[in-house]
């Protein structure tokens, strides 16, 4: 056989099918469908496999990406999956929830051409095909070390560190506080971007590999840090972002504002959308404005739209400001969300029972760029409009949950009640107790916190042996 | 899951369950309380603890039947395992030597006023346990809270047994006290904890009450139960949910409290129907769930 003759770059990113906005707007079932097969290898094969790849030194968890995109193109999944979880325990999530557009999509050498490698679609084709096998495949884990390490919060630095430890052989027991593992992935992040099913089936594999999970159990209050500490050789700390920020204008305790968090709480981990077949109670919304423009903004509006709500996102800056991901913005979009941009709330006006009724909002435009880089939005004098709405939701972020830095003491915290940690390992200001992910760092994504829970595991691994 | 050991009706409508929660029992305090969902698929609803037994690993909380979940909770069978038992979650109630401190409980809350009253009296202080109800029928404990109160009194709505009134009585209560009343501690309903903080806004006692508006998880994360109290939000599950009953705004609390009083009834009215008519266990009933 000759060499084949090197071929016309492809440039041509396979789109991955969709369930289409005027369908989709009406079910809670996942809006994007996954590569076939066929598309998947095709997609593979526009890879040019560099030599140095810059796609990896972008990746949080350092995924060996041109690896296992190889292992598609030559239709051996099963060796794709192996390379994929080598590095990262949880693909089917990242490969739907992470920004890959900001980090390994971001750097593909075809980039420039607008034609990169759609790395996060290929990831998420090999975790959904592995789910599909009649058996999964267990890595080997080397004998016992006798050590043991107790994770708090069962979110994705959690469950991240549980993974990389396990496989190195140490005890490890993850402590939940909710009544389901999974934090922002099970409680935050809603059905139709990730179903929960498998967020449970990633959480199966780390409980098959011998990971202990306990629910229900609050670090902080069912059991103090110092006591684990006489129980397990370490702790890692994941516990999220806690408490959401509300903007302090008049009328936030009317009936029918919620927090972000409240909001998908109810809808995700309860599953609200289902009462009452399940039982937490959902009012039924006409009108909803969502307050925020990142991905939790984006996911609360479309929450709100497929439980038949008109729904708005109100953003002080423009368009281009938004931190949300543009596919989600464009989901939303598309799904006919309305979005008044350059619109600040500045009081919720409500009926004679307590329910808001309205809002009273400032219109702005863009001064100069903030310490953020972010233009700066000004209020317009005299710009009031009001808005009539009989539900807020309020996305505009939260601060780290205070109840493990409050019952431990000589835990360091930094100006925002975040945990203090070194960066590069995790520890924290208390000797044996690692930390990472948004209690350290206040909300971010959930790649961000695995590549936390990855540093910290190392650094965990590293003192566990040389004890 | 979590055992339940004990289900009795105390009196009409107020249900006693004991639970065996081992861990949530060993750390408990005397104002705390838990989530509990009653089955797979249900809601999280808080309820304040009225004992514990650190030995046997059991705690009880006296629950009201009002709504769907209590419903639930209140039908269940001793010997079948609950979900969810999740707490200590918020903070204790303050235990110092105050002197003369007055125990208010009405509804659940003469339950909960109990570890109260039992840990003042230990700490030294005199203890008046006054106890509301609408009528004598709905009075329970009397004999467990007169062993650690000095004086216990009752008042009923019709004057069944007691004083004959609300929480205005409290007043002569405090003035016909040989020692002067140096704080009040409310539990029950939001309407006792408004009008027994009215109450003593007058006398000038200090009084802490025990709030209780709706909440999910109870670690401070969904902002639902927010407060205003004196004037800044407060989240009950975390900061409280023992507050200051003259800062309260009660107004809002008492509407906040009626988000879901529509859609509560939804699930006590219709989906149990079936499951009565077909005769369904609890098991059943999740296994249709999942």
């Amino acid at each position: 056989m000759t060499e084949p003759q090197k071929k016309k770059l492809d440039l041509d990113r396979r789109p991955m099918p969709k369930q289409p906005p005027e369908v989709r707007r009406y079910n809670f079932d996942e809006v994007a469908l996954g590569y076939p097969a066929e598309i998947a290898v095709e997609e593979a094969r526009r890879c040019l496999q560099c030599r140095k790849p810059k796609c990896v030194s972008n990746c949080p968890v350092e995924i060996d990406i041109p690896g296992f995109i190889k292992r598609i193109a030559e239709k051996d999944f099963a060796a794709g999956i192996r390379v994929l979880k080598e590095k990262n325990c949880l693909p089917a999530m990242c490969g739907r929830v992470c920004p890959q557009e900001e980090q390994c999509e971001q750097t593909c050498v075809l980039v420039k051409k607008e034609g990169q490698i759609a790395i996060g679609r290929l990831e998420r084709f090999l975790a959904d095909w592995e789910a599909k096998q009649a058996e999964l495949e267990m890595p080997e884990i080397p004998p016992p070390t006798g050590r043991k390490v107790a994770i708090v919060g069962g979110g994705p630095a959690g469950l991240t560190v549980a993974g990389d430890l396990i496989k190195l052989g140490h005890r490890v027991t993850i402590y939940e506080a909710l009544h389901e593992m999974g934090g922002v992935l099970v409680y935050g992040i809603p059905e139709f971007r990730l179903p929960k099913a498998i967020v449970k089936r990633e959480v199966e594999y780390l409980k098959k590999l011998g990971v202990q999970v306990v629910t229900d159990y609050v670090v902080g209050k069912t059991r103090t840090i110092d006591n684990i500490l006489e129980e397990f050789d370490a702790v890692f700390v994941g516990t999220g972002a806690g408490l959401p920020w509300f903007m302090g204008i008049p009328g936030e305790n009317l009936n029918g504002v919620y927090s972000a968090n409240e909001y998908l709480t109810r809808m995700n981990l309860m599953k609200g959308f289902l009462f009452p077949r399940y039982h937490t109670p959902v009012k039924s919304h006409k009108r909803v404005a969502v307050v925020g423009g990142g991905n939790v903004a984006m996911d609360c509006a479309r929450t709100a739209l497929r439980l038949g709500a008109e729904t708005r996102i109100v953003y002080r800056r423009s368009r281009e400001e938004l931190p949300a991901r543009l596919e989600e913005i464009e989901n939303a979009e598309e799904e006919g969300i309305v979005f008044d941009f350059l619109t600040l709330p500045i009081r919720y006006i409500g009926d004679e029972e307590g329910w808001v009724k309205e809002i009273e909002c400032l219109k702005m435009k863009l001064g100069e760029p903030d310490s953020s880089g972010r233009r700066r939005p000004v209020p317009i004098e005299g710009s009031q409009t009001i808005l009539p709405m009989d539900a807020v939701i309020c996305a505009i972020g939260n601060g780290p949950n205070p109840l493990i830095a409050v019952t431990t003491p000589g835990l360091e915290v930094g100006k925002i009640g975040n945990i203090a940690i070194q960066e590069e390992t995790g520890k924290t200001s208390r000797e044996r107790v690692w930390a990472g992910g948004d209690v350290a760092t206040g909300a971010a994504t959930v790649i961000g916190a695995m590549g936390a829970g990855r540093r910290a595991a190392r650094s965990i691994h590293e003192y566990l042996s040389s004890r | 899951m979590f055992k339940l050991i004990e289900n009795q009706m105390v009196v009409p409508n107020i249900h006693l369950l004991t639970v065996e929660a081992p861990e949530v029992a060993r750390q408990m305090k005397p104002g705390q309380f838990v989530i509990l969902r009653a089955e797979d698929g249900g809601e999280r609803i808080p309820l304040s603890v009225s004992d514990w037994d650190r030995e046997k690993g059991t705690l009880t909380v006296i629950v009201k039947n009002v709504g769907s979940t209590t419903d639930r909770l209140a039908s269940l069978d001793a010997g079948v395992s609950i979900p969810t038992v999740v707490g200590p979650l918020g903070n204790p109630t303050e235990i110092e030597k105050f002197g003369t401190v007055l125990c208010l409980g009405g509804c659940y809350g003469i339950g909960s006023i109990f570890p109260i009253a039992r840990a003042l009296k230990e700490k030294g202080n005199r203890v008046i346990t006054v106890l509301e109800a609408r009528s004598s029928y709905l009075l329970f404990w009397e004999k467990k809270l007169e062993e650690v109160s000095d004086q216990l009194v009752i008042i009923t709505r019709d004057g069944t047994k007691g004083l004959r009134g609300h929480a205005s009585r409290l007043a002569e209560i405090v003035q016909s006290s040989h020692e002067p009343v140096d704080r009040m501690i409310i539990n029950g309903c939001t309407f006792l904890l408004k009008k027994g903080s009215d109450a003593s806004r007058h006398l000038g006692i200090k009084t802490i009450v025990s709030l209780n508006p709706i909440m999910i998880d109870g670690t401070g994360m969904c902002g639902v139960c927010r407060v205003t109290v004196g004037k800044t939000t407060r989240f009950a599950c975390v900061h409280g949910p023992d507050f200051d009953g003259h800062e309260v705004d009660w107004a809002e609390l008492l509407q906040r409290r009626k988000t879901y009083m529509r859609e509560e009834v939804v699930p006590l009215r219709t989906s149990r129907c079936e499951e009565h008519a077909h005769g369904l266990t609890p098991q059943q009933r999740q296994d249709n769930l999942s």
